[in-house]
């Protein structure tokens, strides 16, 4: 088993409002930013154990499914690294 | 009809929807979520509060408790479950309904008197009223906006899943009566079932006289809540 560390990244589908980040966009401007747009996503890393990063990726892909994500409004992608020691 | 009254920590209208509930003498009891739901349970309020606070999304944690498997297999039986305000987001989370609740448009918390349409008068919920006809009930959520794909819309809408739409006082579906962006104004959607029903106004906060008074909240949602007094 190798310790490795896997980020869960969850935005929200193209095209689903995003209020949050449309509020944060405009506080960035009342501060005298210029910018074009603003998406906002959670990012979730996650310590585990696995056989391989295989094991480890199907493993988060399974926590994005079953919880972290919700697939009506969101896309999710994992990344696997070894875990920093 | 015993009626259970979950409560998850950070419930807050579990005592209201009990109150309300008694009103209409429905035999009713408020249910902590790690009791599990009692034998002989004939129909299932999921209250409206903060469960979990909001963590992740409003609704997540909750969905995916263990009482929530057992108010999935009691609906599939045919007892009546409603889902309200938080209960709805739990209900969508937990895939009762279909669809997610989320971000309001305004990006704040809403605390207001919405007019509803009734869309489908066929079902226990709504048993009460006209088609078409319009009632007014009180919506509190930051989360309250229905999102769901334009397909899996349009099935709802094909089934007359549709409960109630955001209106304005004549019954109009418009994008000003719409408190929160939800997609086609949907305020509440029914299961697989007709048994089935999440919304996100508050009936429970629309039923009892002592509150309803000249400005107040009004009693329709008695009508919403007599599912469980037949």
């Amino acid at each position: 088993m190798t310790a490795y560390t896997a980020t869960v990244t969850v935005r929200l589908k193209h095209g689903v409002l995003d209020p949050e980040a449309e509020t944060t966009q405009q506080a960035l401007e009342r501060l005298g930013f210029e910018l074009e747009d603003l998406r906002s996503a959670d990012r979730f890393e996650i310590d585990l154990e696995a056989a391989d990063a295989d094991a480890a990726a199907e493993r988060a892909e399974e926590m994005a499914e079953r919880l972290l994500a919700n697939p009506t409004i969101h896309d999710y992608e994992v990344e696997v690294a070894a875990a920093a020691t | 009809m015993t009626v259970a009254v979950l409560r998850f920590g950070g419930s807050n209208c579990d005592r209201d929807a009990l109150a309300a509930l008694e009103h209409l003498g429905v035999d009713a009891e408020i249910v902590w979520h790690e009791d599990g739901l009692p034998e002989g349970t004939e129909g299932i309020v999921v209250p409206g509060g903060f469960s979990y606070g909001d963590y992740l999304r409003a609704g997540a944690m909750a969905a995916r408790s263990p009482v929530m498997a057992e108010v999935r297999a009691a609906a599939d039986e045919g007892v009546p479950v409603l889902g309200v305000c938080n209960g709805a987001q739990i209900g969508a989370e937990s895939g009762l309904v279909p669809g997610a609740f989320t971000t309001n448009r305004s990006a704040r918390f809403q605390c207001e008197h919405v007019h509803l349409r009734v869309e489908n008068a066929d079902t226990p919920f709504t048993r009460a009223f006209g088609e078409g006809e319009v009632i007014s009930l009180p919506i509190a959520h930051g989360e309250g906006r229905f999102e769901i794909t334009d397909d899996a819309l349009a099935a709802l809408e094909a089934d007359d899943r549709v409960l109630f739409r955001y209106c304005d006082a004549d019954g109009t579906v418009t994008d000003a009566a719409n408190p929160n962006g939800s997609k086609g104004n949907v305020a509440g959607v029914l299961g697989e079932r007709g048994t089935v029903a999440v919304l996100m106004p508050h009936p429970e906060r629309a039923t009892l006289p002592d509150v309803a008074g000249p400005n107040g909240a009004g009693t329709d949602g008695t009508g919403v809540l007599a599912a469980f007094s037949q």
